[in-house]
């Protein structure tokens, strides 16, 4: 589904990410994992299409194709989401307003009829339930005020809704209650499927006990360093990255 | 002969100001001298500044239209918020349409100005309040002199009128340039309530320009709700003064949604002549071409404990121009004062500008006064996080844009207005996402 080829890209002509090689297939939940500054922001914003970014060599395949030119919306059209870190505060617009706006969007580009309004409000209710969602909390403005909990709930909602076929989830586990973080990883689970793949990037293996990987990766200075199974993730929260730099070193 | 000489010419061979009983007659002759000593603004006033009225008073307007004319209901449908049911006060080239309106006087006057000033039943309210409010500057004065007609509401003590009420001004066009001049006089006593909507309104692309003066009256705790919706043609100019007067406890808002016209400039002045006055100032400004806003507000805090809030939004495209003047003034006595001033906007085409300057003047001590101003661009993140979900950059923009502005309408209190003006603004800004307006 993804394959990520020899990738460098990074900002202002500073390389962050120096030569990736991933393949994520479909079915597969695949972990990113790294210290901070490691890169593991600027890969799901380069897999997003977020412009500032430059890409100074390699590719990025989604379903076989390079997506690398395309506009971010484009992207989330083909099936690409990515939950945010910081989601964005939009005051004004309701978190309603703006799941029906995306689907509609997305629709158009493949040539549908926006979806009726029946079934739009039938699958905002059995989405809102799967991630224990108030129905106040749908007609809120977007982000606003919410708490770090809200905010990352409100993602898997919108991941529910959009039904990708890759989602990458960045950092969700931060600013996460342990019932926050139950909620959300179940919402998760059950959109798991043999047809969609997910990435998990995190600093740590707590998430990955709900959500769990069937390949874990270690992102340490822009390249995957050390991959492995879901026992990998156990290690490194024992021993620290420091030890797999410590490997690295000793070659 | 230039439009200042025309209009005192004008008022010397006039004989309906001879009607009217004296002091009106005496307050009459009063403003137009000061409108004659005065003239019309020019830019060398701080106040009028970014504003120049030359390219509207060189024209020759014709003070009244000869002819009358009617329209057809539904020609004008919508124009109004006809899914609301209110009494209306319909005026066609500044002449009562007694068929397009429903007035009242069961237990409040809805009614017409005209009539508050020459019949004797109304004698004690006019005496006590016409022109009291009005401060006496030259484009205030000019109405004074002319006032003859508008909307005249009057709601006793502990009254409150039963539905909305509509004003409206059509213009028809028949008069190739056409000045107006309306004259609305409200008082609310202690503890009544009104909801007012206003429009002034041309049917075609003749010129107008509208010198209009509203005097509104809030008793003690009164509650005054008033909408200036201003979505005119290319050629139509309106220069709105409102000045209004707040007793002990009263609450008065003003909402002016600014969405078309050549030019338009609103003079909105808040006196708080009371303790405990809550004050609520809201604009949004969404214009293009070569359209000028110009909100120049004065809320002018004479007695302590009280609140003023103002929130001004303004969206500006092509080579359209934007003035946002607020003053504050905060006299000695007034002490404990909460004002709040914002004014935010968006300049989306490199032509477009916008001249924004806030004014305080406190002379206590203890007061809370914050005024913020942004103009900027839209926010990329927000665009980006709206790309990622696959909304396109087109939709994004105008989305932000409609949030944006739409902020400012979670205070308008009529359901069917808000609706009506939520649309209005994504019709304005072609958001057509399909999602509830």
């Amino acid at each position: 589904m993804l394959e990520i080829k020899n990738l460098s890209a990074g900002i202002e002509g500073k390389d962050i990410l120096k030569g990736i090689n991933l393949k994520v297939n479909a079915g597969e939940v695949h972990a990113i994992m790294g210290p901070n500054g490691s890169g593991k922001s600027t890969l799901s914003s380069v897999i997003a299409g977020k412009e500032e970014y430059e890409v100074s060599a390699g590719d990025v395949l989604f379903e076989d194709e390079s997506i690398l030119d395309l506009d971010a919306e484009v992207r989330a059209h083909k099936g690409v989401f990515l939950s945010f870190q910081y989601p964005v505060e939009i005051p004004g617009v309701s978190v309603t307003n703006f799941i029906k706006t995306a689907i509609n969007q997305i629709r158009k580009a493949k040539g549908l009829e926006d979806m009726p309004a029946s079934d739009m409000l039938k699958m905002i209710k059995e989405k809102s339930e799967l991630l224990e969602i108030d129905r106040k909390f749908l007609s809120r403005s977007l982000n606003e005020g919410f708490s770090g909990g809200e905010k990352k709930r409100n993602e898997i909602f919108q991941m529910a809704m959009l039904e990708p076929k890759l989602a990458i989830l960045d950092e969700t586990d931060s600013g996460l209650d342990i019932d926050a973080l139950r909620i959300v990883s179940n919402g998760v689970n059950k959109l798991r499927s043999k047809d969609n793949a997910v990435i998990v990037i995190t600093h740590y293996q707590r998430l990955l006990d709900y959500i769990v990987p069937d390949f874990v990766h270690v992102l340490v200075d822009g390249k995957i360093v050390k991959s492995g199974g879901k026992e990998l993730a156990l290690e490194l929260e024992e021993k620290g990255y420091d030890w797999v730099k410590a490997e690295l070193a000793a070659g | 002969m230039n439009l200042k000489d025309k209009l005192l010419s004008s008022y010397l061979t006039s004989q309906e100001h001879l009607d009217l009983d004296n002091s009106l007659h005496d307050i009459k002759d009063e403003a137009i001298k000061v409108f004659e000593e005065k003239g019309f603004p020019s830019k060398k006033q701080e106040d009028w500044k970014y504003t120049s009225l030359n390219s509207i008073i060189k024209q020759d307007f014709s003070l009244v239209s000869k002819q009358e004319d009617t329209i057809e209901f539904k020609d004008v449908k919508k124009y109004f918020i006809h899914d609301l049911d209110t009494y209306k006060i319909v005026f066609i080239d500044g002449v009562y349409s007694s068929y397009l309106s429903e007035t009242t006087h069961d237990g409040v006057d809805v009614c017409l100005l005209s009539a508050a000033l020459t019949k004797p039943r109304y004698k004690a309210v006019i005496d006590v309040y016409f022109n009291k409010i009005a401060p006496q500057d030259s484009l205030t004065s000019l109405n004074t002199a002319f006032a003859k007609e508008g909307a005249y509401i009057y709601v006793p003590k502990g009254k409150a009128v039963n539905k909305p009420i509509q004003i409206l001004h059509f213009s028809t066009g028949n008069e190739a340039n056409l000045m107006l001049q309306p004259r609305n006089l409200i008082v609310a006593e202690e503890n009544a309530e009104v909801q007012i909507i206003e429009r002034h309104q041309s049917l075609n692309g003749n010129a107008v320009f509208t010198n209009s003066v509203t005097e509104i009256y809030a008793g003690k705790r009164a509650m005054v709700d008033y909408y200036k919706i201003q979505n005119d043609k290319e050629n139509a100019s309106l220069i709105d003064n409102t000045h209004i007067d707040q007793q002990d406890s009263s609450e008065v808002s003003v909402h002016t949604f600014s969405f078309g016209g050549k030019l338009t400039r609103n003079n909105l002045n808040f006196y708080q002549n009371g303790e405990h006055n809550n004050s609520i100032l809201k604009g949004v400004t969404i214009i293009e071409d070569k359209q000028h806003v110009d909100h120049n507000t004065l809320v002018h805090h004479k007695q302590p404990n009280c609140e003023s809030h103002q929130d001004y939004k303004g969206i500006f495209d092509d080579n359209a121009t934007g003035v946002f003047n607020g003053k504050v003034v905060v006299d000695s006595i007034a002490q404990k004062i909460n004002a709040y001033q914002s004014n935010n906007n968006i300049l989306v085409s490199d032509k477009a500008s916008i001249n924004s300057k806030p004014q305080l003047e406190i002379f206590a001590d203890d007061v809370r006064c914050s005024h913020g101003c942004t103009i900027g661009q839209l926010d990329e993140d927000a665009l980006f996080y709206m790309r990622a979900r696959g909304i396109g950059v087109k939709e994004g923009r105008a989305l932000l844009m409609y949030a944006f502005a739409n902020n400012v309408l979670e205070s308008v209190k009529i359901p069917q207005l808000k609706a009506r003006i939520t649309k209005l603004i994504a019709n304005k800004l072609e958001v057509n996402l399909g999602f509830d307006v």
